[in-house]
């Protein structure tokens, strides 16, 4: 009888902790006001895990986190964001100023820079001299404050339309005239609403419905534009700050 | 990196009202380093059928040489010019030919086609590097900056537009999808097909 | 010197150019699939056929109507799943051949006659040809429905489905599927079906196809229902003429002009004629 011949060989396992879970957000920055919105569609490769999962989310009065990308990564880290809000509350009194958050969620990503949270951040909302602010954010926490930006699954197809509509890129003024700095708060919602629906035409992970937060500074004049939009909702805890609305929308489903 | 983003360029036709357009960036690259400004992917095929040719650069002048013959064997034969639908099938069988050794090109066509009553009626259509053939009635993008051009142009098409206005429409899209795509860009070219003229424009944009 | 008449068949000139590409690690560019749902059905008094109605390239919809429904003879059609440049020109080519056999048969075709045409030509290609088809018709043989794999291996049921939204709609298949079911039953199924994976499967979307197929008469009903219709934009964004800066223009005028010039007698001293 031969000897036994081993027929074993090393083999390599690997388990991938990431999982890609697309959808778009978008958030741009008025002169005292900010949009910032998600599409509530959550999948994994050509199946719907849900078609609600929210991606933005209330932090503060006038700080609002849209997370995009791993989303098991990314409730985790809105939830640690909003508990360091919360000590911050705590020690402080008062809310954490916009520009302090986002040098906090620098932090935090960066201190998980070889484990990274697979998560595209913007974070929009009102400054301390009362304009709005849009921060965007890479997984281990390069960010820059910009006035429009979108991120995920439907960037791409998103943000050259923003370049062109919001930056006004491209296009020469009428004669004498100049572009506007910023726009009206309801052109802006005009063209978030349009930037999903072009978004779910043309990418099949993009849909089921749309979230969009409005953060007004305090005093702000936008609100009157607010009253005539049908289904608002106001989110707003603080009384005379800064408040912050909701509005929803249904995307297509297909 | 893609065999398509080689060269780098891109192409977008659009439909208006009794008009068609076409336009593409004019970058030929070699991977991230720019070659020229100036390389044509647009070329008409009879008076009223203009055909795009973004991808490998190679076959951009290969394929043009290539349809070039075959439309004109065609002409001889049938002793009239081809019609819009009939090359676009004509394109899909020449790449679909070359089914296991493509040609890395995704053709997009524009033109006019001759209706029973003596009119014109716009048409468009675009084809996969194998030759999968795309009707659309609204606008066709093919080319490294595809995906922003289909995002651009289903937020800024509108039907119905006159050539002047479609001009404007085809040209922001353009210019705006390319701006965001590293390998297309380095200037722009426009050809509005109308029934009696075609108008061609260079357009002045970002040269980075 | 490239010859005049092209041989028939695929041509394989660029292998050796492309291989040395691939070589140098640029891999192949994905061509335009149909992540597609394709169903059939079989009822009292014949086949129906249904068919989603998105192409996509990777996460892109690349076309929001194409037809998915193929033509194979007047009385046999033949939905198309998998790399749609492959579905497109295999039932084209197949639906040639079979009305030439019909011409020199002198019979109506048959359904299985196209189901084996299709899959010895799959099965020659190894499954390189990437079309996955549900084949149905009527014959003189009475109603047939067959689904072909890319490799050639086929199935005859009374209900299948294709695709990447196979599961969806073969759920509301097997939870409502009945034998002997009326016309107007059969298609309302095959339309929930294919509702199903337009819905829950992100590669198939837009609107619905059928087709019913009898002994007497084919009916394509194409976009039977259109439940994805985009909703009416919030701006327009029609430009200010003179938005685009651009440098220079060269206009082609497609306008022949004539002119008439008279020759020899000026005007007023016309030909005396009388």
């Amino acid at each position: 009888m031969p000897d036994m011949v081993s027929l074993a060989q090393p083999q390599q396992r690997q388990f991938n902790p990431y999982a890609d879970n697309g959808g778009t957000i978008l958030a741009i920055a008025g002169a005292d006001f900010t949009v910032i919105a998600g599409d509530t569609r959550q999948s994994e490769g050509y199946s719907i895990q849900t078609r609600y999962a929210p991606k933005v989310f209330r932090l503060t009065d006038r700080a609002v986190l849209a997370v995009n990308g791993f989303a098991a990564d990314g409730n985790m880290f809105v939830k640690k964001v909003r508990q360091r809000l919360e000590w911050y509350r705590h020690a402080h009194a008062k809310d954490m100023p916009l520009r302090a958050i986002a040098r906090l969620i620098q932090t935090m990503l960066y201190a998980r820079r070889f484990f990274p949270f697979y998560v595209y951040n913007i974070l929009g909302g009102i400054e301390e001299d009362g304009s709005g602010a849009v921060y965007s954010f890479d997984p281990v926490g390069s960010y820059e404050r910009e006035a429009c930006r979108a991120a995920g699954a439907a960037q791409s197809l998103v943000q050259p339309f923003l370049d062109n509509q919001i930056y006004f890129k491209n296009q020469v003024p009428a004669p004498g005239m100049a572009h506007p700095v910023h726009l009206p708060l309801s052109t802006v919602l005009s063209l978030v609403i349009d930037s999903f629906t072009s978004a779910t035409e043309r990418h099949i992970e993009v849909g089921d419905g749309l979230e969009m937060y409005v953060v007004l500074a305090k005093g702000s004049t936008a609100i009157q534009s607010l009253s005539t939009v049908r289904g608002i909702q106001e989110m707003t805890v603080t009384e005379d700050g800064e408040r912050v609305f909701v509005i929803r929308r249904e995307l297509k489903k297909d | 990196m893609s065999i398509m983003e080689l060269n780098g360029g891109s192409v977008i036709a659009m439909v208006g009202k009794d008009c068609v357009a076409i336009a593409s960036d004019l970058r030929l690259g070699n991977q991230a380093l720019g070659i020229s400004a100036n390389f044509q992917k647009i070329f008409p095929v009879t008076d009223r059928i203009y055909l795009g040719l973004p991808g490998l650069a190679t076959d951009v002048t290969t394929l043009r040489e290539r349809f070039r013959f075959r439309v004109n064997m065609y002409t001889i034969k049938e002793e009239r010019e081809i019609e819009p639908e009939t090359f676009a099938r004509l394109v899909s069988s020449t790449l679909y030919e070359h089914r296991f050794g493509p040609y890395f090109i995704e053709p997009v066509m524009a033109g006019l086609s001759k209706t029973p009553s003596g009119g014109y009626k716009p048409f468009i259509a675009a084809a996969d590097l194998i030759g999968c053939l795309n009707f659309a009635k609204d606008f066709v993008v093919a080319g490294t900056a595809s995906s922003k051009l289909y995002g651009v142009a289903e937020g800024l098409w509108e039907p119905d537009l006159e050539p002047e206005d479609l001009f404007e429409t085809i040209s922001q899209t353009l210019l705006n999808a390319v701006d965001r795509d590293a390998y297309s860009g380095w200037g722009c070219v426009v050809h509005v097909i109308t029934k009696d003229k075609v108008v061609t424009r260079t357009l002045k944009g970002r040269m980075d | 010197m490239a010859s005049v008449y092209s041989p028939p068949g695929f041509n394989f000139s660029n292998e050796i150019r492309n291989n040395f590409l691939l070589e140098k690690g640029l891999p192949l560019p994905k061509a335009t699939s149909t992540g597609t749902t394709i169903v059939g059905c079989l009822f009292k008094d014949g086949i129906v056929l249904g068919a989603d109605t998105r192409a996509t390239e990777g996460p892109i919809v690349a076309d929001k109507n194409c037809e998915k429904i193929h033509y194979i003879t007047e009385n046999i059609r033949c939905c198309g799943a998998g790399t749609a440049a492959d579905t497109e020109f295999t039932t084209a080519l197949i639906s040639s051949n079979m009305e030439l056999h019909a011409l020199s048969t002198g019979r109506k075709p048959r359904v299985v006659t196209a189901m084996t045409m299709l899959k010895q030509m799959l099965y020659r290609y190894q499954g390189h040809v990437g079309a996955a088809l549900v084949l149905g018709g009527v014959d003189a043989t009475g109603p047939h429905l067959f689904t072909i794999h890319p490799h050639g291996s086929t199935d005859k049921l009374p209900y299948v489905t294709m695709g990447s939204g196979s599961l969806a709609a073969m759920a509301v298949f097997e939870s409502g599927w009945r034998a002997d079911m009326s016309r107007d039953e059969a298609l309302n199924l095959v339309k929930a079906a294919i509702s199903a994976g337009i819905f829950n499967d992100l590669g198939s979307g837009s609107n619905v196809d059928a087709c019913i197929i009898t002994a007497t008469h084919t009916e394509l009903l194409r976009n039977v229902e259109m439940p994805n219709q985009r909703v009416e934009k919030e701006r327009k964004y029609a430009f200010r003429r003179g938005t685009t800066a651009w440098k220079n223009q060269t206009v082609r005028d497609l306008i022949v002009k004539e002119e008439l010039t008279t020759v020899g007698a000026g005007p007023g001293e016309a030909m005396d004629t009388t």
